[in-house]
């Protein structure tokens, strides 16, 4: 609780009361247990921000075990552009003793830590934070009832939080009644109960201290609203933008929740998700419903991936659009399903037998999972080929506010095209990209096609014949160079030339993008180069790399036996260049902005 | 260039078979066609699919849309194409391997979700693509590549599996006995749900004779199971009835050669039903808007 004193500071040497700490962003970490509902009320921030026009991205750590487990949601919420999650936190707010204990080097020095005085004592000789104690659990039980048996409390946390950030209560309340009120008008009122009794706690002087936002964030310029949601969710509302409406999946970690999203979405578009036996009877569906004529998904994460290649081979033969989504995690094997890792790029564009080509994007951050879905759609159709998708668990699992996207001008009519086909129809033209007839079309010449796995002629017979395989072959891989040949120059951010370009892909984007900014701060001729288009490769990569001393890559996966990431390594490969070099990591945890800053530093070439 | 109005045979005859001469499988292609001729479905709205295994060919030899998918995965693929298209007739064609082996657990889920589609089971109780192997109906003591001094693994009881799958109807027939074939065929297409025949076919190469026992042409028998015609009279009871999973164990449990016929059949809603049934009701709720309404609202409550 707050001390004797009139000033709740505790101890440390931070500012004193009446000089506050003018900040444009807080970094609010909730450590306590998973079932505890801190992820709710890390939503509950994260959408209020959202609301409040401000740039907001969280974090969060699940346990795998079935129920329980430390678990923490981290949310960073200000102005300007919110690129990370924050390496440090500014205010820990502990639930329990091991929440203290495993979080505490979170907290950047004055940093402000909340606990729960009912199930934390603080070290009182660490005199690095200024420790604030509250007993969260029994004033939510005298607030609540004791039937409540401290259920609640996140509510009351919430509460507290509003009064230290001076937060907009109403808006609060509106969240709370959208989340809750749909069940019963009594858990509404409960959680408001608890809301206010943290609300009442005399903590604003805590805000007084130490935080104050700079100013309040004017108008948006474009008006449209900012929508808030996790990488999982824009993925999937961006498949259904792109015109999908048949897909079929297996539950696995932490895919599962946009094939729960697509299994009760799609009926109101009049589509359907199948949940399939096995991964292997997944990718079966998917196929099917993108012969049948539909744009189709299937997804998992890392090994549910290794399941659907042979499908996938087939998928390649037989030239069908399809999209897949893996949202990858920790591995090999079962791994660590919780956590994120870069481990699947050479499997998504090598994965399965004989030669193959195929498309694999990979979204940046949140609002990206979005469009890179439409993207994926529009190659999957243009190219007649499977796309993957690489996502990850941090992306899937991570919420950011986003300007809510033109859906009157990128939603795509699903129709499939059941035209009758003319006389010079063939299914494997190869002059040209395939075209497939889905069944229900007429045929004019009266002969329908057959799609098949095994080599084939243009009207899709079996033939074994040499020159014909290696022109099926070229067919195969011209048209994903010509997808190659057709994409926009690649952007660079920050130093157009200089000592170090710094590439990378997917979720790392932001602690990468704010790595650059640091580094160029500090005097280092720095650029960023983020690539979306991970298969095929952008074909100026080349020329923009020899404008640096230094081209690392950074990756979190393993440096291998040959010391590259699988990134870097592919770059290598195709660039032949000794100034590629790699910075890796492996703990399953995403890239913090000073991990990139100092593998920079290690890396960089001596300056001449 | 039109087409003709009326579906002949001549209009769905593809390639040549590549079978060996005397296969039984052409007996089940003879049968296909002549399935398809009487039931005159829209040519273009037929599709003829397959996994992999000789029978698998069955796809090439057959002038209508279709594809040669994976090893034991045609049923997830086919069934996506029932769901997603009700104007579609879909047949599936296969093997032991591919349906019994390398395929099984998805011909129990496609059984038991009840897809409307006609799988045909062409079991010749050896790999034959492959060259003599051991199938996952080879009898005890077959000799085969694998085997090389005879099958020791228990085969699988592949009308017990179905009658136990889910399936809603299962028939058995022999690739020797055409009017039967065509007879169960015709019902199984008929039938709204998932409908599978297994139909012993030769494999003259790998396993001559492996039937015979059910050919009265070479001194066996062909018992065919007697359904139950609810007429009222004494002995009606002791005919089958195809609606009695019980019974329809019973059958599946007699020795070699068996019965053959229709060993089960039920009305149970379909999955095509169902899912429809569920859009229906989605649709209800969203009442008259546009796909671009819909998404639009989901965004609005992320706001």
């Amino acid at each position: 609780m707050v001390l004797p004193a009139s000033s709740p500071v505790a101890n440390g040497d931070a500012p004193v009361a009446g000089n506050p700490r003018s900040i444009h962003d807080a970094v609010i970490r909730l450590a306590g247990d998973s079932q505890d509902g801190i992820q709710t009320i890390g939503g509950f921030l994260a959408r209020l921000a959202g609301r409040s026009d401000q740039d907001v991205m969280t974090y969060m750590t699940i346990p795998s075990t079935i129920s329980g487990g430390p678990s923490i949601f981290q949310v960073r919420m200000g102005t300007g552009d919110i690129l990370t999650a924050g390496d440090q936190t500014d205010l820990l707010v502990a639930f329990y003793q091991h929440s203290y204990e495993e979080h505490l080097d979170s907290l950047r020095p004055g940093g402000v830590l909340l606990y729960d005085t009912d199930h934390v004592k603080p070290d009182p000789d660490d005199r690095r934070f200024t420790a604030i104690g509250v007993p969260i659990t029994s004033l939510t039980v005298e607030a609540a009832g004791g039937s409540t048996k401290g259920k609640g409390k996140n509510i009351f946390v919430l509460g507290l939080l509003a009064r230290i950030f001076d937060l907009d209560v109403g808006k609060l309340a509106a969240l709370v009644r959208e989340r809750f009120g749909g069940r019963s008008e009594d858990i509404v009122r409960n959680a408001m109960v608890a809301f206010d009794a943290g609300y009442a706690y005399p903590a604003d002087n805590i805000r007084d201290c130490f935080f104050r936002f700079a100013a309040e964030p004017g108008e948006r310029a474009h008006g449209r609203p900012q929508v808030t949601m996790d990488g999982n969710v824009a993925l999937t509302y961006g498949l259904i933008a792109a015109g999908v409406r048949f897909g079929a999946g297996y539950p696995i970690t932490p895919w599962s929740s946009i094939m729960e999203m697509l299994r009760s979405d799609l009926p109101k578009y009049g589509g359907i998700f199948v949940q399939a036996e096995d991964e292997l009877g997944a990718i079966g569906y998917a196929l099917g419903f993108a012969y049948a004529g539909h744009l189709a998904v299937t997804g998992s994460s890392g090994p549910g991936l290794s399941l659907k290649m042979e499908a996938l081979g087939w998928a390649v033969m037989s030239e069908m659009p399809l999209i897949v989504i893996n949202v990858q995690r920790g591995g090999p094997s079962t791994g660590m399903p919780t956590n994120v890792e870069q481990g699947d790029l050479m499997q998504a564009i090598y994965g399965s037998h004989g030669d193959t080509p195929r498309v694999v994007l990979a979204p940046r951050n949140v609002e990206d999972c979005f469009y890179i879905a439409l993207e994926a759609g529009r190659l999957a159709r243009q190219y007649s080929t499977p796309v993957i998708i690489l996502t990850d668990q941090a992306l899937a699992t991570r919420i950011e506010a986003f300007d809510e996207p033109d859906l009157a001008g990128l939603m795509v009519d699903p129709k499939p095209d059941l035209s009758e086909r003319g006389t010079d129809f063939k299914p494997f033209p190869l002059d040209r990209i395939t075209r497939h007839a889905p069944p229900g079309s007429r045929i004019a010449t009266g002969h329908y096609p057959t799609v098949t796995g095994l080599e084939h002629d243009e009207l899709g017979h079996p033939s074994g014949n040499p020159e014909l395989h290696r022109r099926m072959t070229a067919k195969r891989r011209e048209k994903i160079k010509a997808l190659a040949a057709a994409l926009p120059a690649t952007g660079v951010y920050g130093d157009d030339e200089g000592e170090v370009l710094l590439v990378g892909w997917g979720s790392t984007w932001g602690s990468v993008r704010e790595a650059v900014n640091q580094l160029r701060a500090g005097g280092v001729k720095a650029g960023q180069v983020h690539l979306r288009n991970l298969h095929p490769l952008p074909p100026d990569l080349g020329g923009i790399f020899r404008r640096y001393r230094d081209v690392l890559v950074v990756e979190m996966n393993d440096e291998g036996l040959y010391g590259y990431g699988q990134l870097a390594l592919l770059l290598r490969a195709c660039w032949a260049m000794p100034s590629i070099r790699s910075i890796t990591k492996t703990d399953g945890l995403t890239f913090k902005v000073g991990e990139v800053v100092d593998g920079v530093k290690l890396c960089l070439s001596p300056r001449s | 260039m039109s087409q003709p109005q009326v579906l002949t045979r001549k209009s769905i005859v593809a390639d040549h078979p590549t079978w060996c001469p005397g296969c039984g499988d052409f007996a089940v292609l003879a049968v296909f066609y002549r399935v398809l001729e009487r039931l005159q479905y829209p040519h273009e709205n037929i599709v003829t699919m397959a996994g992999i295994g000789c029978s698998s060919r069955f796809p090439y030899f057959v002038n209508t849309h279709g594809g040669h998918y994976i090893h034991g995965r045609a049923l997830p693929f086919s069934a996506a194409v029932s769901l997603s298209r009700d104007d579609l007739h879909v047949f599936v064609f296969g093997g032991d391997g591919d349906g019994f082996s390398i395929g099984g657990n998805h011909l129990v889920h496609t059984a038991r979700k009840n897809v409307r589609m006609t799988y045909v089971i062409m079991d010749n109780f050896v790999y034959g693509l492959t060259k003599k192997q051991t199938s996952p109906t080879s009898p005890l003591g077959f000799k085969s590549k694998t085997d090389p001094t005879g099958a020791i693994d228990q085969p699988i009881n592949p009308m017990g599996t179905l009658v136990n799958s889910g399936a809603t109807f299962i028939a058995r027939s022999h690739a020797t006995q055409v009017a039967h074939m065509t007879e169960m065929m015709e019902r199984a297409a008929k039938h709204d749900g998932f409908s599978v025949i297994e139909i012993l076919s030769e494999c003259v190469e790998f396993f001559p004779g492996a039937f015979d026992a059910g050919n009265p042409r070479k001194g066996g028998k062909f018992p065919l199971i007697e359904e139950r015609k609810n007429d009222g009279t004494p002995e009606d009871q002791l005919r089958h009835d195809i609606s009695d999973v019980s019974s329809a164990y019973r059958m599946a449990s007699l020795p070699w050669p068996g019965v053959f016929g229709v060993f089960y059949e039920s009305q149970r809603p379909t999955k095509n039903a169902l899912e429809g049934k569920l859009i229906a009701a989605a649709r209800e709720k969203v009442a008259g808007k546009s796909d671009l309404e819909i998404l639009q609202s989901s965004f609005a409550r992320l706001r």
